[in-house]
C-alpha cells in the first residue's frame, strides 16, 4: 500500500473580486491524483504557477484543499480533527526553499530546532537539549555553533538546519519544496548527498518538489509532471526522461541547458493548442501515463 | 571591443577594506559572447557595475584600467560616462520588475532612452519604440507599448528590458543573470532571442551568470571567477572539456547529470563571503589538490593551452616537481574525492 495517497486533490482561489464584484476562481490544483511508496522519492515538477508548491501544501494541510482526499499510512488526513492532525504532522513534515527567509532571524540555531519538540510537548529540557544536539550531528552541523542566530551560518549550513528541525520529531515523510534552489551550485550538491544519506538512515520517504528537472531525474524513483494545475504525465524517472509523450513535457525537457557545448539540442516549442486540457491521463507504458 | 586589466575594487568594510574584484583581466572581441561564472560573492557582478561606474559606497574601483573602444572608460568625466551607459553599453538586469519604473508605460520608457541619447525626435520615437517591441517579439506591439510593466508577464518584461538595451544600437551588452528569474521554457526563449539580437545587430555579449548549462549553449569564451579572481578563461569548449583549474572541474561534476543515480559529487565547504576571503589562493580551503604554497601565495596566470590560462599551481611544473620532491601531502592527485559537508567544523 502506498504510504501518501493523493486523489482527486482541487485547491481554487478566487482571485480579485471585491465587495460588488465576484472575482474569478483559479484551479491552482485541478483534479491532482498520485501515490508515494513507502521508501521513494516521487518528484513533482513543473514551472511557476503549475500547481506544485499548492499540491505539496495541501498534503501538510498548510493550505486546505478546496475537494479530494489525501489518505497516509491508510488514515484520511483532511478529514482529522485538529488535534489528531497536530499529531499527524509528526510523521509529516516539510522544508522549505529559502533557507534565509523560513528560519526565525531572532531565535538561535538551538531553539529553531528545539521548537517542534516544545510544541509538541517532547520531553524535559534536557532531553531535548540532548535531541537538538543528535539532530545537529546527523545534518553535518557543529553543535559548537547550536547558540549561533541563523545570519551566522551560510545558506548551505541554513538548509540543514531547517532540515534538522523538520526532522526533530521523527517523521517518515517529508515534503521539500525546492530545497536546494537557493543555494550556491558548489553547496547545492552537499545538501543533495545530506538527503539522500537521511533518506537511506532514516527510511525517509520524500515528496520533491523542484524545477530544476536534472535534479529531479537525478534523485526521483518516480515523476509528475504538472502544467497548469493538473498532472499532465507521470512515471518512473528514466521511462519518462527517455521518452517523454505529453507536447509540454516534451517541450520542457528540450527547454532545460545543457552543460556540454556540443550537445545536438532540438528545442521544441509548445504549442498551446496542442494541449488538450480535457485529456484523462492514460497508461502509455507499464506505470508511465501521459494526459494525451 | 571591451578590455579590462587589472581591475580593482574594494569595499570599504567595517573590518577594512576588502577587495570583491582583485586584479581582473579579460577582453570582449567584437561580435562575441564572453560568459562570466560565478557564484555568489565571487565579484561577477561588481565586475558589471565597475565597468559601468555604477559602483556604489562603500565600494569603490581603486585601480586598474577599462578600454572599450580604444577610450578609457575609468578616467572619463561623470558626463561623458553617462554618453556611453545605455547607448554604447547597454546593461540587462536580473531582474526585470525592478529595472522598469512601475509608474510609466512600457513605450514611455523605451522612448525616454532614445530621446535622452538623441537616437529620435519626439515624433519619431513612437513608432522606433513599436520597431524595437517587435524585434524581441512582443505580440501586438503598439497596444503592448502602452501597457505598464506589471501587466506584462515576466518573459514580456525581460523581453522589454533587452529591447531597452538594444534601442540605442549598442555595441556591447552586458547581461547579469538575465534569466535567472525566469522558468525553463521562458528562459530558453530569451537566451534564443539574445543570440538573435546578437546577430541582427552585430553585439558583442558580456553574460555574467552562475549557470554553467547557460555558458556552454551561450558563450563562445568563459571567465570563471572565484572570491574576486579569474581562476581560469579559455574557449568554451576547452572549459568544459578539459578544465585546469580544481574549481572549474569541481563546478562540473558537482551537476547532476555528470554523475550517474546516488551521490553527488560535491565540493567540500562553503563559498567564502568578502572580507574572509582566504589567503594564497581562495580556493585552497575546498580544494582537493592543495599543497604549499597554495594556502599563502596566490598563483598567478599559467597558460595551459590554446587562449586557454588557470590559475593554479597543478599548471606550474617547478612547483609540482617541488611537490613531488617533498613527498606529496595529498595522497590522490587529480581525481577530487568524495565531499562530507558544507564545513561548518
Amino acid at each position: 500500500m502506498a504510504l501518501v495517497d493523493v486523489s482527486h486533490l482541487v485547491k481554487r482561489f478566487v482571485r480579485g473580486g471585491g465587495l460588488l464584484r465576484r472575482g474569478t476562481t483559479v484551479n491552482a490544483v485541478d483534479d491532482v491524483s498520485f501515490a508515494i511508496d513507502e521508501g521513494e522519492t516521487f518528484g513533482l515538477v513543473g514551472e511557476s504557477g503549475s500547481g506544485k508548491t499548492t499540491t505539496g501544501r495541501c498534503l501538510l494541510r498548510l493550505i486546505e484543499p478546496t475537494a479530494g482526499s489525501v489518505t497516509f499510512r491508510g488514515e484520511d488526513v483532511l478529514a482529522l480533527s485538529r488535534a489528531r492532525m497536530r499529531l499527524a504532522r509528526r510523521d509529516m513534515q516539510i522544508v522549505f526553499q529559502d533557507p534565509y527567509s523560513s528560519l526565525n532571524p531572532r531565535m538561535r540555531a538551538r531553539q529553531i530546532v528545539e521548537e517542534p519538540l516544545v510544541i509538541h510537548g517532547l520531553g524535559a529540557k534536557e532531553a531535548r537539549l540532548e535531541r537538538v544536539a543528535e539532530l545537529f550531528r546527523l545534518v553535518g552541523l557543529d553543535t559548537a555553533h547550536l547558540e549561533r542566530y541563523p545570519h551566522e551560518f551560510s545558506g548551505g549550513q541554513r538548509q540543514r538546519i531547517g532540515l534538522a528541525r523538520a526532522l526533530a520529531l521523527n517523521p517518515s515523510f517529508l515534503v521539500l519544496d525546492e530545497p536546494v534552489s537557493a543555494l550556491d551550485v558548489s553547496v547545492q550538491a552537499q545538501v543533495v548527498n545530506l538527503l539522500l544519506d537521511l533518506q537511506q538512515q532514516l527510511k525517509l520517504t520524500y515528496l520533491f518538489i523542484a524545477h530544476d528537472l536534472r535534479l529531479v531525474e537525478h534523485i526521483s524513483n518516480r515523476v509528475a509532471v504538472m502544467y497548469l494545475g493538473k498532472i499532465v504525465e507521470t512515471g518512473p524517472t528514466a521511462a519518462l526522461f527517455a521518452s517523454p509523450q505529453h507536447p509540454y513535457t516534451r517541450a520542457l525537457l528540450s527547454a532545460i541547458p545543457v552543460a556540454d557545448p556540443d550537445a545536438h539540442k532540438r528545442r521544441i516549442v509548445l504549442d498551446p493548442a496542442s494541449v488538450n486540457r480535457a485529456a484523462p491521463l492514460r497508461e502509455i507504458a507499464a506505470g508511465h501515463w501521459a494526459a494525451i | 571591443m571591451l578590455e579590462v586589466s587589472g581591475l580593482t575594487t574594494v569595499f570599504d568594510l567595517a573590518s577594512g577594506p576588502a577587495a570583491a574584484v582583485d586584479d581582473v583581466s579579460f577582453e570582449v572581441r567584437a561580435g562575441e559572447t564572453l560568459g562570466l561564472v560565478g557564484e555568489s560573492g565571487s565579484g561577477k557582478s561588481v565586475t558589471a557595475l565597475s565597468i559601468m561606474r555604477l559602483v556604489q559606497p562603500p565600494g569603490r574601483i581603486a585601480g586598474g584600467r577599462v578600454r572599450f573602444k580604444g577610450r578609457e572608460l575609468l578616467t572619463l568625466s561623470e558626463r561623458d560616462i553617462r554618453a556611453i551607459r545605455g547607448a554604447e553599453i547597454a546593461l540587462i538586469f536580473q531582474e526585470p520588475m525592478t529595472a522598469l519604473n512601475p509608474v510609466f508605460t512600457i513605450g514611455d520608457q523605451i522612448a525616454e532612452a532614445l530621446l535622452v541619447h538623441g537616437k529620435a525626435t519626439r515624433r519619431e520615437a513612437a513608432s522606433k519604440v513599436v520597431e524595437l517591441l517587435e524585434a524581441v517579439r512582443i505580440p501586438d506591439a503598439a497596444a503592448r507599448a502602452r501597457d505598464y510593466p506589471h501587466q506584462l508577464s515576466g518573459g514580456m518584461r525581460q523581453r522589454v528590458l533587452i529591447a531597452m538595451a538594444i534601442a540605442c544600437k549598442p555595441s556591447l551588452v552586458i547581461a547579469d543573470e538575465p534569466t535567472t528569474a525566469l522558468d525553463v521554457t521562458i528562459q530558453a526563449e530569451m537566451l534564443d532571442l539574445l543570440r538573435e539580437m546578437k546577430a541582427a545587430f552585430n553585439l558583442s555579449l558580456l553574460l555574467i551568470t552562475h549557470d554553467l548549462g547557460v555558458i556552454a549553449e551561450t558563450a563562445d569564451r568563459v571567465a570563471v571567477m572565484y572570491a574576486g579572481r579569474i581562476v581560469e578563461h579559455g574557449p568554451v569548449r576547452a572549459i568544459f572539456r578539459d578544465p585546469q583549474h580544481p574549481y572549474t572541474r569541481g563546478l562540473l561534476r558537482s551537476m547532476p547529470g555528470a554523475a550517474d543515480r546516488g551521490r553527488l559529487r560535491a565540493i567540500d565547504g562553503t563559498v567564502p563571503v568578502l572580507g574572509a576571503f582566504p589567503p594564497g589562493c581562495a580556493f585552497h580551503p575546498r580544494c582537493p589538490d592543495r599543497f604549499e604554497p597554495c594556502s599563502t601565495t596566490p598563483p598567478s596566470e599559467l597558460r595551459v593551452g590554446d587562449a586557454h590560462a588557470a590559475r593554479c599551481y597543478l599548471n606550474d611544473p617547478s612547483q609540482v616537481a617541488s611537490r613531488a620532491s617533498r613527498g606529496s601531502d595529498h595522497a590522490s592527485p587529480t581525481t577530487g574525492r568524495q565531499s562530507r559537508t558544507d564545513g561548518a567544523r
